[in-house]
């Protein structure tokens, strides 16, 4: 007996990832998920980020490993609430996890949460966390070729940040390439190089996320008819625009799959893809 | 490693189908995986045969079929195919592009093999 049965296979992820949007919502926090390589700097660039951005916005962090609680640590001895998820040998979070560490932090009195994901250049590109943005890390000595060995992560990512500059001049990273392949792989990514530990080019990294986080936030409170306070009431230097950017890519228009003329058994289909096949609108920035 | 998850997710839907339809033995499962969705056939056959064991779905045959990328311009309306890497519009050259396929993970269908004391119960 043949049974039809055209369904997602992160089926289940993406319905508890919708829980984790939804959450986000109600609560007004923004969802950035970091992918990178092991080494490539994640943890330096949350903790120069939550320097640059604290005094603006309450942040948490939730720290995704293999095992060990080193980086939560380095995070909680900064002062910002952390939980640590082991994976136990997943190379990648699911959204199931997120929604764990989510019980444990304090939604109410957060305007940020930033998901370190497990060091990996592939697995974690398909499992959607109900995030607003994911960003992708590469870093100077991990070399400029790696867009082309792993297309995948630098075409989920919103942001791409080319981190370790400071290291340019011992590596033969050749930048204009670099720049080339992501404009190729990803032409509405914005390249962010810097370096997280002398701060230079960070400014147009935090100013970026500022933008974003402001975005949403004011968004939210368009949607909501009781708004809340912001955490800070400076104005932000770039105008928060609650009109989106022309979207590169309609969401509205993008839940059911094109007939595929080529393969015929996904011709009938009316799918909805997993999300990150779909990036929402960034704001005008 | 991904397709591990992958794949514990496809044997779920596929087992829990099963059962509902009464079958005694799965026979073959149909995957439809985009070429950049970045899946690899023989780890997805590893995680398979590990993951079906002592399960209905043990022994079934494994069919993927693989969606080449394409897009469409949002500037000139050009839809064309490409491969994993480059996204521009092969009539205008314009970056804004929207992917229409390429990036499909999804469990299509299954063949099971009935089971003849359910059958005469089960209602279509």
């Amino acid at each position: 007996m043949y049974i039809n049965i055209q369904k997602p296979i992160l089926d289940q992820n993406d319905r508890l990832a919708a829980d984790i949007k939804e959450q986000a919502r109600v609560h007004h926090i923004y969802l950035l998920d970091l992918l990178a390589s092991p080494g490539a700097g994640k943890t330096s660039l949350i903790l120069a980020t939550i320097a640059a951005l604290r005094h603006r916005y309450r942040i948490a962090v939730i720290e995704g490993d293999i095992a060990s609680q080193v980086d939560a640590q380095k995070i909680k001895d900064a002062g910002i609430p952390a939980v640590q998820i082991n994976t136990g040998g997943i190379c990648h979070l699911e959204a199931r996890m997120i929604l764990r560490a989510l019980d444990v932090l304090d939604l109410p009195n957060l305007d940020m949460i930033i998901i370190e994901n497990v060091g990996n250049l592939v697995c974690p590109t398909d499992f959607y966390l109900g995030e607003d943005a994911k960003a992708m890390i590469l870093s100077v000595p991990e070399g400029h070729d790696k867009p082309l060995k792993y297309p995948g992560v630098f075409q989920v990512a919103r942001a791409v940040v080319l981190n370790k500059i400071d290291t340019l001049n011992a590596f033969d990273f050749d930048e204009r390439q670099f720049a080339e392949d992501i404009h190729q792989l990803n032409p509405q990514a914005p390249v962010f190089p810097l370096s997280a530990t002398t701060a230079r080019g960070l400014d147009a990294w935090t100013q970026w996320l500022d933008a974003q986080i402001q975005c949403k936030t004011s968004a939210s409170a368009l949607v909501d008819s009781q708004t809340r306070a912001p955490a800070s009431s400076t104005t932000p230097d770039t105008s928060p625009a609650p009109a989106p950017a022309p979207p590169l890519v309609p969401p509205s228009s993008s839940g059911s799959l094109a007939p595929a003329s080529s393969s015929p058994p996904a011709s009938s289909l009316a799918f909805v893809p997993t999300p990150p096949f779909y990036k929402e609108p960034s704001c005008s920035l | 490693m991904h397709e591990f998850s992958l794949m514990a997710g496809v044997l779920d839907a596929v087992n829990d189908t099963a059962r509902e339809h009464g079958a005694r033995q799965v026979l073959v499962i149909s995957l439809v995986i985009g070429e950049m969705a970045e899946v690899v056939p023989e780890a997805l056959e590893f995680a398979f045969e590990a993951l079906s064991a002592d399960t209905i779905s043990a022994g079934a045959q494994l069919m993927i079929t693989f969606v080449h990328p394409r897009s469409r311009c949002t500037a000139c309306g050009n839809e064309f195919e490409h491969d994993r890497f480059h996204w521009f519009c092969s009539n205008c050259g314009s970056l804004a592009t929207e992917l229409l396929a390429g990036r499909e993970l999804y469990l299509q269908s299954i063949e099971v093999e009935d089971d003849p004391e359910s059958k005469l119960s089960h209602v279509y």
